[in-house]
């Protein structure tokens, strides 16, 4: 987009705000739109992701005004918020390996919510 | 804060130089993203801890239909999408030092926010009465889904829990910037404006996560 006007002051047009609205929507739309066609969950997930993480950087970017700030101040705060996150991704290996290992209900059944009427019986 | 041209000279000082603001912020605006980050960090630990339980777990019901649920939760999208619009319009009125056009624009920010705490409380309201809990899934999912874990309702409404929690605070925190606008420096609108910019930016990960990843296409049990 070349629509933006740098400014010292407060940067960025309207025109440009609503712009990357549009762009907001229709990638929501795009999103939507995987929900109502049947795609296997790890392609599912794998563009969700995707598509979330560019929505997130166009808010952060022109909403949250970082693009306009120094370069110093970006470089505080993204790149340690990114490592602390993939740090998190340690988890999922366990994740898969509890799948075989876990405890399992005596009854096998997943717990439900009863009703009063039931409780009685 | 001394003047304006001596804060000038410190801003435009390096940070190994000592200059005063070596972010060009002031210190509440830094504060505001420290705490952004952290509250980030916050979420995606709830978001990663949900993939985890939904991973480990043989089977993970999947019980929102396109119609109503999922429209009705894009229509909750639309409302947070516009609020940081609007937000970002009253943002840019308070650096003209248009006031009243702040007050109108955050005005709309908190009708917009309001809307998608009704619209949630409503959604919240059919699944509780359908019978999720934190713990338990309700008798009909249970049919449907033998082997669905029961930690589905504690990841459902732990994480759209605190997220509404954060939509309604931001609330207070707008209603109160829109009241004292006049005495408030521009920067400090600015920074409700992060506040709440942030909270639509976690949705943008908890919608997928959670409602378009819950698509309901397992056929009926007759």
């Amino acid at each position: 987009m070349a629509t933006h006007a740098e400014g010292e002051h407060f940067a960025g047009s309207n025109k440009l705000f609503i712009w990357v609205w549009i762009w907001l929507l229709v990638l929501t739309g795009v999103e939507v739109f995987l929900g109502y066609v049947h795609l296997d969950i790890r392609l599912m997930l794998t563009i969700l992701i995707g598509l979330s993480v560019i929505k997130a950087a166009l808010i952060v970017a022109y909403f949250m005004h970082l693009r306009f700030e120094r370069l110093s101040l970006v470089l505080t705060l993204v790149p340690m918020l990114v490592v602390c996150i993939c740090l998190l991704l340690v988890f999922f290996p366990d994740s898969f390996r509890n799948r075989t290992q876990r405890y399992t209900f005596e009854s096998d059944k997943p717990m439900v919510t009863t009703t009063d009427e039931e409780e009685e019986e | 804060m001394s003047t304006e041209a001596a804060s000038a000279d410190r801003i435009t000082a390096t940070e190994w130089s000592g200059g005063a603001l070596p972010y060009r912020v002031g210190h509440r605006k830094l504060g505001m993203w420290l705490f952004i980050v952290s509250d980030a960090l916050t979420f995606s630990a709830l978001l990663v801890g949900y993939s985890y339980v939904r991973a480990s777990s043989e089977q993970w019901p999947t019980p929102f239909p396109f119609y109503p649920s999922i429209v009705f939760s894009s229509v909750m999208t639309l409302c947070l999408l516009s609020s940081s619009l609007t937000m970002v319009m009253g943002v840019s009125a308070s650096a003209r030092r248009d006031y009243g056009a702040v007050r109108k624009w955050i005005g709309l920010t908190i009708l917009f926010g309001a809307a998608f705490i009704v619209l949630h409380l409503i959604e919240w309201k059919h699944l509780i009465d359908d019978g999720l809990r934190p713990f338990s899934l309700p008798a009909e999912w249970v049919e449907r889904w033998p082997q669905g874990s029961p930690l589905f309702g504690a990841s459902f409404f732990a994480i759209t829990g605190l997220h509404m929690f954060h939509v309604f605070t931001g609330l207070i925190y707008l209603a109160v910037v829109a009241a004292r606008v006049r005495k408030m420096k521009h920067e400090d609108v600015e920074i409700s404006g992060l506040y709440w910019h942030f909270v639509d930016l976690v949705w943008m990960f908890v919608f997928p996560m959670i409602y378009l990843l819950s698509v309901d296409f397992t056929p009926p049990v007759h």
